[in-house]
């Protein structure tokens, strides 16, 4: 019993921390209701995608254009149909995975190698860091959209290389946000004891350095969520994300486009999906953001960077 | 504050080199171009005449010389649509592209300035929460739908404003409201934080505690102190409006040089690609420029360093 006590009073702090925010989120009802959405949503994505796979390619003439709210053919077409009959609402489901799939795999790659790259640079400083940062800055000077436009129109439009053009774009935030906490973390008190104790860098960027940059770089994290996701919708839009038989949501509704005036819901739901998805994550990133301790949020200020490099 | 263009200079040129390098080995990564450029049924005695004709045949490093100093001169190549040089289509099409940047950067901080500012004055207010919630909704639209939306609903429901073209005012409309739609509600949330800041700092406090106006010394004195954030973030989001840009012209059909790029990839059209992202890339570095000499002007301290 007394093992038990202490074991448990050891992970205390820890505990009380999620639990406090797990508190707040519950008092907060816009950012509840964010959180349920977007996990909702996984969900659908996840389970639902693999069960209506195949009715999502049944074609069937008969139905083409078949308008929405109405439950005639039963509750497969309650979002209608599109021009090949196909049910709106399976392809929903279908493109969810595939939007979630490149979403998720992008901000994962991207945060975890550009956090990587960020402590190593701020840690090092001298000529690995310059060369890091122009590295960083060449990525910023072309517009995204441009660099994939670019890429991909090389490359064939896969969702390997959607993700990897998308995390290559995204990689200089977290690469910024991580270098200038490292920065900050590097001078103080528990690196230098760590370093009189004889660590090596690697281990002190891993135990005592990383610890302290994970937090800020989820919160860049959840907010990165919204915009990349709108950026791959944007890329499928213009023909250079994916194509069939891969479909996102960015696919759905440039293949809607083409009967705008014919069928509207073709188009205007799988922009509704796109949008909900991006606010819900926007809210719950303004919450998190807002609810962090406030160093956090100045570090992830994006002003910060360009205000350190005008000071001398 | 010479001394710190100068060094801002050098790295933008190294950043430009390296752009360089990057449109270089794209258009290197499929081999030889000659798989993008000639028919599909071209016979091998074709690809070695294309490769010999246009010296893809000579060592790498050469070619990335030949590349630089052509680049340099400004010369991508033909562009094979449109008959003419690759840089005069990609550079010809730049004046409307930043004429849009312009004229939705302009309304996006009239708009989002006092949006910010008047959310700042009461926090966590409903009046704040309302221009919050604002803020992240446009952020969250996604811009190409948005564009489509209105169509529908403007263009061909109501059959108030234009579908495409750049005929009259009305079709600025759509355009500028796309392009603007992200930046808004990003801009808005900076200008918020950053008024937040300043209107906590002690002397704004003092200020308010002898009794000037709250408002105006919101927006005649905390504004400025305010500015850098502000014109960072705005700054950033100009030159990102290339990306609505791009957006824009497939769906408004607005000429630009979206609409080169987008027609550019329709059309296989390499060289035009590798000189477009070169001129915004240039667009992008004097934009930058422009914005630190704008911040020197907001902040006397940058200018004395």
């Amino acid at each position: 019993m007394a093992v038990l006590d202490n074991a448990a009073a050891v992970p205390a702090p820890r505990g009380r921390r999620i639990g406090g925010r797990l508190g707040l989120l519950l008092r907060s009802p816009l950012a509840l209701t964010s959180a349920i959405v977007l996990i909702l949503l996984v969900l659908v994505a996840l389970v639902g995608a693999p069960l209506v796979q195949d009715f999502a390619n049944t074609q069937n003439l008969r139905l083409r254009f078949f308008p929405p709210f109405s439950l005639e053919h039963g509750p497969g077409y309650i979002l209608g149909a599109d021009a090949l009959g196909r049910s709106v609402l399976a392809q929903l489901v279908v493109g969810a995975r595939t939007s979630f799939l490149v979403a998720g795999a992008t901000v994962a790659l991207a945060s975890v190698v550009g956090m990587s790259i960020g402590m190593v640079s701020g840690y090092v400083g001298g000529i690995v860091d310059a060369v890091l940062m122009r590295l960083s800055d060449i990525i910023v000077t072309v517009p995204s959209l441009l660099l994939a436009l670019a890429v991909l129109f090389v490359l064939e439009p896969s969702v390997v290389n959607l993700v990897v053009v998308l995390a290559i774009a995204r990689l200089p935030v977290y690469l910024r946000v991580s270098r200038a906490q490292t920065l900050e973390l590097r001078e103080r008190v528990f690196v230098e004891a760590s370093r009189a104790l004889g660590a090596r860098d690697g281990a002190i960027i891993w135990r005592d350095i990383r610890p302290l940059v994970v937090p800020t770089v989820v919160t860049v994290a959840m907010l990165e969520l919204a915009s990349v996701m709108l950026a791959a919708a944007g890329l499928s839009f213009l023909g250079v994300g994916l194509q069939r038989p891969d479909v996102d949501w960015g696919t759905l509704v440039s293949e809607g486009r083409e009967y705008l005036t014919r069928a509207w819901w073709t188009t205007v739901f799988p922009g509704t999906a796109i949008l909900i998805t991006a606010l819900s994550a926007n809210l719950l990133s303004n919450w998190m953001r807002a609810s962090a301790d406030p160093l956090q949020a100045a570090a992830m200020d994006p002003a910060s960077t360009r205000e350190e490099a005008a000071r001398p | 504050m010479l001394k710190f263009l100068s060094v801002r200079l050098t790295t933008s040129l190294v950043a430009l080199l390296g752009v360089m390098v990057i449109v270089f080995f794209l258009a290197r990564l499929t081999g030889s171009p000659a798989a993008l450029y000639l028919p599909v049924d071209a016979t091998d005695e074709m690809v070695e005449a294309f490769n010999r004709q246009n010296g893809f045949d000579q060592p790498l490093l050469v070619q990335f010389g030949n590349f630089v100093g052509d680049a340099l001169r400004f010369d991508f190549g033909q562009s094979l649509a449109q008959q003419r040089p690759a840089a005069v289509a990609a550079l010809s099409a730049m004046p409307q592209t930043v004429l849009l940047a312009f004229v939705a950067m302009s309304l996006t901080l009239l708009v989002a300035i006092p949006l910010g500012t008047f959310a700042a004055l009461k926090p966590n207010s409903p009046r704040d929460s309302a221009i919050t919630m604002f803020s992240l909704f446009t952020a969250s639209i996604p811009d190409f739908w948005f564009a489509l939306v209105c169509v529908l609903v403007f263009s061909v429901n109501l059959g108030l404003l234009p579908t495409s073209g750049q005929a009259s005012l009305l079709s600025w409309v759509l355009p500028v409201a796309t392009v603007m739609l992200h930046p808004v509600g990003v801009i808005t949330q900076v200008v918020r934080g950053a008024m937040l800041d300043t209107l906590n700092a002690g002397y704004v406090q003092n200020a308010r505690a002898r009794g000037y106006s709250w408002r105006r010394l919101a927006f005649r004195h905390a504004l400025r102190n305010a500015a850098l954030p502000i014109i960072t973030v705005a700054g950033d989001r100009a030159g990102g409006m290339v990306n609505g840009a791009v957006i824009v012209s497939a769906v408004f059909a607005w000429p630009g040089i979206g609409q080169v790029l987008v027609d550019a990839v329709y059309n296989r059209d390499f060289a035009v690609i590798q000189a477009g992202v070169f001129v915004v890339g240039i667009a992008i570095i004097l934009l930058n420029i422009l914005v630190d000499l704008i911040y020197a002007a907001a902040d006397p301290r940058i200018r004395i360093s």
